[in-house]
Order: structure tokens, then sequence, then C-alpha cells
């Protein structure tokens, strides 16, 4: 398990200077993930937050090797990149061993990027598959994605007299990835940053497709004052909203099991995204959202038992 | 010098084979799926070295034909049609970022409606990608213009696209001197990168996000890049020629020295225009052809050059494919423009054939040069646009 | 600025960590204040800054880097120490002027 002091050793990897929101919980996913990986590495990205913030010509924020291609491609960029690699590997034109990222945020994964992401799982490049998932396409001004939760205020899922916010429930990602039979997949967030660090760190030991979906809270996005970035992973976690597991090989593990009860309502209530659903009208949404986490909670503990 | 009895599929495949390329990112696609099934096959059979990526769509493709040329490999892919189209926003990025790929493309139409057949209208759709576009007019020419795009890539930095006609190079058999292993390794030489992703200790970003302040230079640099171009294709002809035994140019004439009517065409076409030409001569009309190769750059100077002659009157430019901007097709809108500036400026007019694998006749280009010489003897052409083979 | 010419092939930015240059720090609006008598390099305000503004020196926590810093207050917030408290950038910059006087 990485240490915290051994991390701050790698500093290098992801300079301050880039252009993210004071307080993006996207970054700071990014720099636990690379933290860990260490420079080493060669990284994928798709369009969108990080990529714009990192990579405004002249400045770039990367002290790796970084290539950008566009939306929905970042898995197809980095199962280029890795093939050459092991091209070049069997002819003996590089030793060194070189760990392989590709970083997408929710917009690039769940939606326009799933499936280049799908192809190369089924492929089994060997690569680590990083969604810094913010619940919408942030970086064009808070669009719904894929990702987006339940009863979220988004610009095109805005709440309206009518429809309060975000009509259908957010899709289980992770569990689609985890069809896919690869060798690992987790999910994580930036509060718990051993977990997160821990799992980046086995999953980069794996040979084959890994993959990670860390839940970045976004101020701007999700309307809160950029301190509380970390406490709102927090709480994600504790709420069981945002349940930390990984699957390895087909068995299932829960990573982190919160000690109290937390009401989805405590995690709502701190978001402006959510303020909407604080009404009489809207009060059923609360309702729907906290069975489905118990729903969505059950299923997993009883996935663990059965198949961990 | 082996010579083999291939299609132009197998032809281009073989060119793949032989040059043995690093990485290939490739999706099926009819009339082009020949190229990756058989080149699979290689692959299956150990004949080549290449990391073979199955990707899951054209898109794909390319993009991880991106990658893989970013990190230092020579890549190759092929497609037709819908294929290109759903890479066209790769494509531009490929250009951009300067990577030497080559993609063997078979030319089929653009649906809709959907159309397995020949036509321009795919690559002619990419034509402002920044990537340099080759038209073969047979099997030998794909292959041999295939091994030459290699290098003309990796010295303009600049990807290559060679196109054959769809089913009728890509499937019809053909005698091809084919050079040997050996000759085509030593042709293309050790592969040249303009950078290397891979090197973790010179990290780069590749992919930048430009704001106003840096894209038009950015963008300046990629004109200039296709600026210089044409002397590298014709350097690298001439290599080949002088090695091969078989010069290209950025086009061929045919008995055009003393004609009073040229028909421009490109892709296979072109010989049934050339048949036509003969036929046309024995009837006593001076009619040549002029076969455009490499649509882009699009060697207008040249051209200028070539058809600025009191003698040449008229110019029948036959386009397989449409601009859809009312002025007719591509190589009449492009021609046109180079020769403005003509002392002796010819008339012109275009005609559409072949869409969608409309089949052309020697008798339907012979209608050509006939209405032609009525267009030279009235001074005027009826209308710009006509279409040859269309039931109307 | 760079004329065309002057440029990197394919628009690439040949160095890694140029957006060094770039000082985000003026976007703040708070500045964080480091007490380090209550401070016990636990380094969690390390691993939670969005900006690596936290500087660490062997293993412990050195200060903070007000070249990038933004201000966000995750470090303040996030400290099992309440070593890190946030504090107005005009009431710094207040009592600076006042100091002066």
């Amino acid at each position: 398990m990485p240490k915290l002091k051994d991390l701050t050793l790698n500093d290098r990897v992801f300079t301050p200077g880039h252009r993210a929101c004071s307080g993006c919980g996207a970054s700071i996913a990014l720099r636990q993930v690379l933290l860990t990986a260490g420079p080493d590495t060669v990284a994928a990205i798709a369009t969108g937050c990080m990529e714009v913030v990192s990579t405004i010509f002249p400045y770039t924020s990367w002290g790796i090797p970084l290539l950008h291609v566009a939306f929905e491609n970042a898995a197809a960029a980095i199962s280029g990149i890795e093939a050459c690699y092991r091209a070049f590997k069997r002819k003996g034109k590089v030793k060194k061993k070189i760990n392989f990222i590709a970083f997408a945020g929710d917009g690039g994964t769940y939606d326009i990027g799933i499936q280049a992401l799908s192809g190369a799982l089924e492929r089994g490049h060997d690569f680590l598959y990083v969604c810094y998932n913010n619940e919408a396409y942030m970086n064009t001004g808070i669009q719904r994605s894929g990702a987006t939760p339940k009863g979220a205020h988004t610009t095109t899922s805005p709440a309206g007299k009518v429809i309060p916010g975000k009509v259908q429930s957010r899709k289980d990602l992770t569990e689609i990835v985890v069809a896919h039979n690869i060798p690992y997949a987790a999910q994580a967030t930036i509060s718990n940053w051993a977990d997160l660090t821990r799992k980046v760190e086995k999953a980069l030991s794996i040979e084959g497709p890994t993959f990670l979906n860390i839940l970045c809270p976004c101020p701007l996005g999700w309307r809160f004052l950029p301190d509380m970035t970390v406490e709102i992973a927090r709480l994600a976690v504790e709420s069981k909203i945002w349940p930390l597991y990984e699957v390895e090989n087909g068995k299932y593990r829960i990573t982190y099991t919160p000690k109290k009860e937390v009401r989805v309502e405590e995690w709502l209530k701190l978001q402006g995204r959510f303020k909407h659903l604080f009404t009489p009208q809207n009060r059923h949404v609360i309702d729907e959202l906290q069975e489905e986490v118990m729903r969505n909670w059950e299923r997993l503990q009883r996935k663990a038992e059965c198949l961990g | 010098m082996p010579m083999k009895a291939l299609t132009g599929n197998e032809a281009m495949a073989e060119a793949m084979r032989q040059i043995n390329p690093d990485v290939v990112a490739a999706y099926p696609i009819t009339p082009s799926t020949e190229v990756v099934q058989i080149f699979s096959n290689f692959v299956a059979d150990g004949l080549v070295d290449t990391e073979f990526v199955p990707v899951e769509s054209e898109h794909s493709a390319m993009s991880a034909c991106v990658g893989a040329a970013c990190a230092g490999g020579r890549v190759m892919t092929c497609t037709a049609s819908q294929g290109l189209a759903l890479m066209h926003e790769i494509l531009y990025i490929a250009a951009a970022l300067r990577l030497p790929i080559v993609l063997c493309e078979v030319n089929r139409s653009l649906s809709a409606p959907i159309n397995i057949h020949c036509d321009h209208s795919d690559t002619m759709g990419s034509r402002e990608s920044g990537w340099i576009q080759i038209y073969a007019v047979d099997s030998q020419e794909a292959y041999d213009s295939i091994i030459q795009a290699i290098r003309i890539a990796e010295e303009a930095f600049l990807p290559v696209m060679v196109s054959a006609d769809g089913f009728i190079i890509s499937h019809c058999m053909q005698r091809v001197d084919t050079l040997t292993d050996e000759e085509v390794q030593s042709f293309i030489g050790e592969h040249k990168s303009p950078y290397q992703l891979l090197d973790t200790s010179r990290p780069i970003t590749v992919g930048p996000l430009d704001l106003q302040d840096y894209y038009f230079e950015h963008k300046r640099q990629e004109i200039e890049a296709m600026n210089t171009v044409e002397p590298i294709i014709e350097k690298v002809a001439k290599e080949f020629g002088q090695k091969f035994g078989r010069y290209y140019g950025l086009f061929e004439t045919y008995m055009l020295d003393d004609a009073e009517q040229v028909i421009v065409a490109m892709g296979s076409a072109a010989g049934t225009v050339k048949e036509a030409c003969r036929e046309l001569r024995a009837e006593g009309y001076k009619v040549g052809l002029l076969r455009t190769r490499v649509f882009r750059p699009f060697p207008h100077k040249k051209l200028l050059e070539l058809l600025d002659k009191p003698q040449i009157k008229l110019i029948s430019v036959l386009d397989r494919s449409d601009t859809m901007s009312t002025m007719g097709g591509p190589i009449l809108v492009e021609l046109r423009s180079a020769l403005y500036n003509a002392t002796n400026k010819p008339m012109m007019k275009d005609y559409i054939y072949g869409l969608g694998g409309r089949d052309i006749f020697v008798e339907e280009i012979k209608q050509v040069a006939y209405k032609g010489k009525e267009y030279i003897e009235s001074g005027k052409v009826d209308k710009p646009v006509d279409y040859i083979g269309l039931r109307e | 600025m760079k004329g065309w010419r002057e440029l990197e092939i394919g628009a690439i930015i040949p160095k890694p960590g140029t957006a060094m240059e770039f000082k985000t720090g003026d976007w703040r609006i708070e500045r964080p204040i480091w007490d380090e008598s209550k401070c016990i390099h636990c380094l969690f305000c390390f691993i939670y800054c969005p900006d690596s503004s936290i500087i660490v020196e062997d293993g412990k926590m050195k200060g903070i880097n007000l070249d990038y810093c933004k201000g966000c207050g995750i470090c303040a917030r996030e400290c099992p120490k309440d070593a890190i408290t946030m504090k107005r950038e005009v009431e710094i910059r207040k009592e600076e002027l006042q100091k002066r006087e």
C-alpha cells in the first residue's frame, strides 16, 4: 500500500499551474492516481475538464508523456499506444516497464466513450482506465451525462416547474465494465485516498485491462463551496451512494463498509444541484433515491457474499 | 520481380505484408474487407511482426493508429466509404499531429442510399483533412503507391491515403509485378517518427488545447507541410522508378501533346478513357487524357503549365463524385481554379459519372469527345455540368 | 510570442510541466495560514490539495506554495489538527498596509 511520504516524491508527474477550478475534485483524483503511478507512465486523455485545464498551449501540467486525441476515444488511443509498445517490446526496441493509463471524464466514459472503452476491454490491452466521474459534462458547462444521478439539476436536465431535474437513474458503468470479465475493476473516491491509491497500485500491477471509477465532486457543477469537495466525497461513501468496492477476477469485495447509517438526504442537502428536491412536490425523488441506494447496496453485499 | 496474379485488395495487403508495419488497427468494411482479412491471415501465420488491433469501429481504428504512431510505430490501416466518413474527425487530428500513417482506401460511395460500389465521394469527403491523397488506376499502381506512400509520409510527416476503385480494382485480378521483401524493406528504410511518446525521460504533451492565440500559427505550419509535399512525391517516385522501372508522377498524360480536347479522369475510368482516345484518334479527333493521380496536394502549378496551351480548346472533366455546390465535381472545381490565370483559357465542362458504381463505357466517352468537338466549333459550352449514363 | 515557423511540429508541447510558469496564486480570495506548532505532518493536506500547493520535504510539511494555491480551503477543512485556517486575502493586505504605516 502506497505511503504518503513516498507519494510526495513523485510530485512532478502533474504540476500546479493548471486552470482547474478552485477545489476541483477531478484534479485531486488525477494527482492521487498519477502520484501512485509514478513517472514511468504514458497517458492518453479524452477531451474534458482535466484535459482542457492542464494542456492549454504552451502550458502543460503533465510531467509524463500525454496524448490527447478527441472526446470519445481515450481507450482507443491508449490501445494504439500500448499495441506499439507491445510491438517494440517483441522487437527488443524497448525494455522498460511502462504503465499505460487512459483518463476520461464520465462523459468520455459512460456516454460517447463507452464504445471505445468496451472495445479496448474486450481486446485485453494492458492498461488502466481511470474515469474521473463528476457526474455531468462539466467542461462544457454542466450538461447531464449517463452518470448524472436521478434528481440532479444540470443544464440539459434542469429542475423546472414541471420536471424536477434528471428523471433517469444513472448507469451502473462499473458493473458494465465488470461484465467484460476483465481482471480488475473498482470504484473509489478522493476522500478515501488510501483506498484509492491502493487500488491504483493493484490495478497497475495486474496484467490486462483494469478499470477505476473515481467519484469526483465538482464545486461548480454540484453547487457547493470549494472547501467541501473532500467532505462531499466522504459523505457519498458514508451514505452508500458511492460504494467503494473492487471486483478482482469476478470476486466482489466491498473495501469500505460505513459504520453509521447516513441518509442520502444528508448528502443531497449539501449540494445546490439537489436543492429543488427539498420541496413537498419533489420530496418523492429523495425517497426514490434512498430506496435505490439501499437496493444497490444490498445487491452489492449479496454479490460480495456469493461471489466474494 | 515476382509476378503475381492479384486483386487490388490482395495487392494492397501484400504491400502491407512486405512493409511489415509495427501496428495495424483496422475494421472491415466492404469493399476493403479483404485487405484486413488477408492481413489477419499474415498475422496468424506469423508472416509479419505487426501488432494487429482488431478495433470495434473505424473511428477507433484511426484513433488507435494515432496512438501507435505517436508512440513511434510505423502504422497502417485500411477502410472505405462509411468507414472513412466515421474516422473523419480523427483524420484531421492525424494530419495536424503530423503522423506518417498510411491508409489503404478502397473507393466506395457514401450513403444514403447505401451503396457498396465505386465512386469517389468517400475520399473526396476528406479532401480538406490534411491527408495526402493518391488515386491509383490499377492494382499495380495501388501496390507501388502504397510502398512509396510510406516514404512520402515519413518525409513530409503527413499521413497518406492511397485509394483504388472499389470492386473495379479491389476485386479484379491483374498481373502485378511485385517487389521482393528485401527490396521493399530497403526502399522504405527505417521508420521515421516526428516525436516519441514512449520516451518517459523526455515527456511531451501531444494534442494540447490551443486558444485564439496559437491555433492559427499551428495550422499555418500544417499548411506549409502540405506545400512541401509535391517535390517529395516526385523525388520518391523518381527513386522508385530508377530502382524498379515504374515511374509515377503527380498526374499522367496520354496523347496529350497535340490534343485539342483533353479528357480528365481519375481512378480506373482513366484506363477506359485511354481506350476511347485510341479509337477517337483513329477517327481523327485530337483527344488526349489527363489522369489526375495526386489530388492532395493539388498540383495546380504544374497543371497550369501543362494545360495553358493555345491548341487546347476544351477540357472535359469526368468526375466520379459531386461537390453538392451546384458547380459540379471536385476535379473540375480544382482544375478550373488552377486554370483561372491561364493565358489560353480553355472551355471547361464537367461530366458526373459512375456514381454508386454505375459503369462507364468507351462509347460514352467517345460521345464526350463528339459533343466536345461541337462546343469547340460553336465556341461555347451549353451547360457546365452533364451526367454520363444517367437515366433522365 | 512565437511565429508559426518557431513552433514545434504537430503542435506538441515539447517539455514537461511548463504550466508551472502560470501562477494561479492570484486566483485566491482566501489564504491558508499554517500553524506549524499544531501540525503532525500527516500529509493529508498534501494528498487532498488539487493544486500541489503543499510543500513537502523529507516527508514533512514545510509550507504552502502561494504561487499556485487557489485558496479552496480543502486543506483547512481536512486537517485533523486544525493546523490550517483560512484568512481573507483582503484582510491580510489590510494588515500588511497597516504594518507599513
